[in-house]
């Protein structure tokens, strides 16, 4: 066996943390991107850049934000306490949260960009043939929008697979529970353990190349040149 | 095109900048931060034209970057292992140099850790306890050490949270997202964390030494301000730091 238990059990939680995630923010994120597109309100301009933020921010900006929010003295943290479910850092859940809201431009930006190039006009069509503004987004926008969707998924699973910082600032390190690949590459690392560190990065190295190659060779709609 | 123009002017002159006459890079274990901080102060200003930058981080990280080429000019591990490692394989130019002995305690932000002992740590009502990474990070192995030897380590396991240095581990505890943490004395006396609580020095016979040196790096060789700094270690007055900030000294009886 090339990798150990330990490196497979961090694996296994990678891939099931990076798909919660891809799950919550397709929820989160669709109807967050159409308001983008479609609103005129004056709360455009912050609320993208809200979503923006964590491509510009350091991770270590948000996984300290994070660890005090979410802290027994934080807002969340008397949240959580008052729902009765503890507090949150160094939970599996606290780093779905915390991802959410890491991986959130991942998964908004690819989507505004299919909706906003849609346009106005199917939507026009499809009103004149009597279609809800509901049934419209259904079975006109999500077929148009496909590929923007697929790009999103994809960038937003890949993203959250290769979260470092706020994982090491939010997770404590529990085995099984946040010790993702990152961290577990990182501790071989630090531990002075290069053949394992090797095989476990050449796994992440292969994973993260093959996405992309599928992301730009196969793109369903893409345009010949 | 003007603006562009303007940007590139005052980008070769943020280039042009005359480098500094004498600087030397330090790379220093966390558990040093306090007390380091305040003997570069104290060297600064008997020295004021030599610049010394210190970076806090793991032991073992440095000693990778080391290996690596990293510009560090001195190397403080808490660890007195990976600078010898390092003098063997010839990334060091001087001896390997004993310069404290660390000790380890318990603290708490919210629970008044003077009155605990290690048996207080399997109270139900903490259910996070914070130690360094066992896996390499010194201070880890000691607080391993410690609650094997007192027999709490099977039982207390599931309730340990793990930093990736010591700094980290007192993090984890001054948030309060761990109500008790295993962390070096030197972190503990600092004023900022002395105030949130009081601490409870562990008894050094649960665990093996905490024996930390330092070596002036192969890159150094030569380097007068780098021995000059190394010198300033063993005066009166960094000594005096070191002490201050619960250090034992090398050639001094532990006493306790």
């Amino acid at each position: 066996m090339l990798l150990s238990g330990s490196d497979m059990q961090a694996i296994w939680l990678t891939v099931k943390l990076a798909s919660i995630v891809t799950v919550i923010l397709l929820l989160v994120g669709t109807p967050i991107a159409w308001w983008l597109v479609r609103t005129g309100s004056w709360w455009k301009g912050p609320i993208g850049a809200v979503v923006a933020l964590p491509l510009v921010l350091p991770p270590s900006v948000l996984g300290f934000y994070m660890l005090l929010a979410m802290g027994p003295d934080g807002p969340v943290g008397h949240l959580t306490r008052a729902l009765g479910v503890g507090p949150l850092p160094f939970t599996f859940w606290g780093l779905v949260i915390a991802s959410v809201f890491y991986s959130l431009p991942f998964m908004v930006q690819p989507l505004q960009n299919a909706f906003e190039a849609i346009g106005d006009r199917p939507l026009e069509v499809a009103a004149t043939l009597g279609a809800s503004p509901l049934d419209a987004f259904f079975s006109v926008v999500l077929p148009l929008a496909r590929p923007g969707f697929l790009t999103a998924v994809i960038m937003t699973f890949t993203h959250t697979v290769g979260e470092f910082g706020v994982v090491l600032m939010i997770g404590g390190n529990l085995p099984g529970i946040t010790r993702v690949v990152s961290v577990q590459i990182y501790d071989h690392v630090e531990a002075l353990e290069y053949g394992q560190a090797h095989r476990l990065a050449a796994v992440m190295l292969i994973f993260a190349f093959l996405v992309l190659l599928a992301l730009y060779a196969w793109r369903p709609d893409a345009k010949k040149g | 095109m003007k603006p562009l123009k303007s940007l590139l002017f005052v980008c070769f002159m943020l280039l042009a900048v005359p480098a500094h006459a004498a600087k030397i890079t330090v790379a220093a274990a966390a558990d040093l931060k306090f007390a380091m901080d305040e003997i570069v102060t104290a060297f600064k200003s008997a020295n004021p034209d030599e610049g010394i930058d210190v970076i806090y981080g793991s032991s073992g990280k440095f000693q990778t970057q080391i290996r690596q080429g990293a510009p560090y000019d001195l190397y403080f591990s808490a660890d007195i292992g990976f600078p010898r490692e390092l003098a063997k394989q010839g990334f060091a130019s001087s001896e390997v140099r004993p310069y404290a002995l660390g000790r380890i305690v318990l603290w708490s932000a919210s629970l008044d850790a003077a009155q605990m002992t290690m048996a207080s740590l399997a109270d139900p009502k903490i259910s996070r306890i914070a130690i360094a990474n066992p896996k390499h990070a010194p201070y880890g192995k000691r607080a391993e050490e410690a609650l094997r030897a007192s027999g709490l380590w099977e039982k207390l396991e599931p309730k340990l949270v793990y930093g990736e240095n010591i700094a980290h581990t007192a993090q984890f505890v001054q948030t309060g997202n761990a109500q008790v943490g295993i962390i070096a004395l030197s972190l503990a006396v600092n004023p900022e964390l002395a105030s949130r609580g009081g601490y409870w020095l562990i008894p050094d016979t649960l665990h093996e030494p905490l024996e930390q040196g330092y070596i002036i790096t192969k890159r150094a060789e030569g380097n007068a301000l780098a021995k000059r700094f190394a010198d300033y270690m063993g005066s009166k007055l960094a000594r005096a730091v070191m002490v201050k900030y619960g250090f034992v000294l090398p050639g001094e009886n532990a006493g306790k």
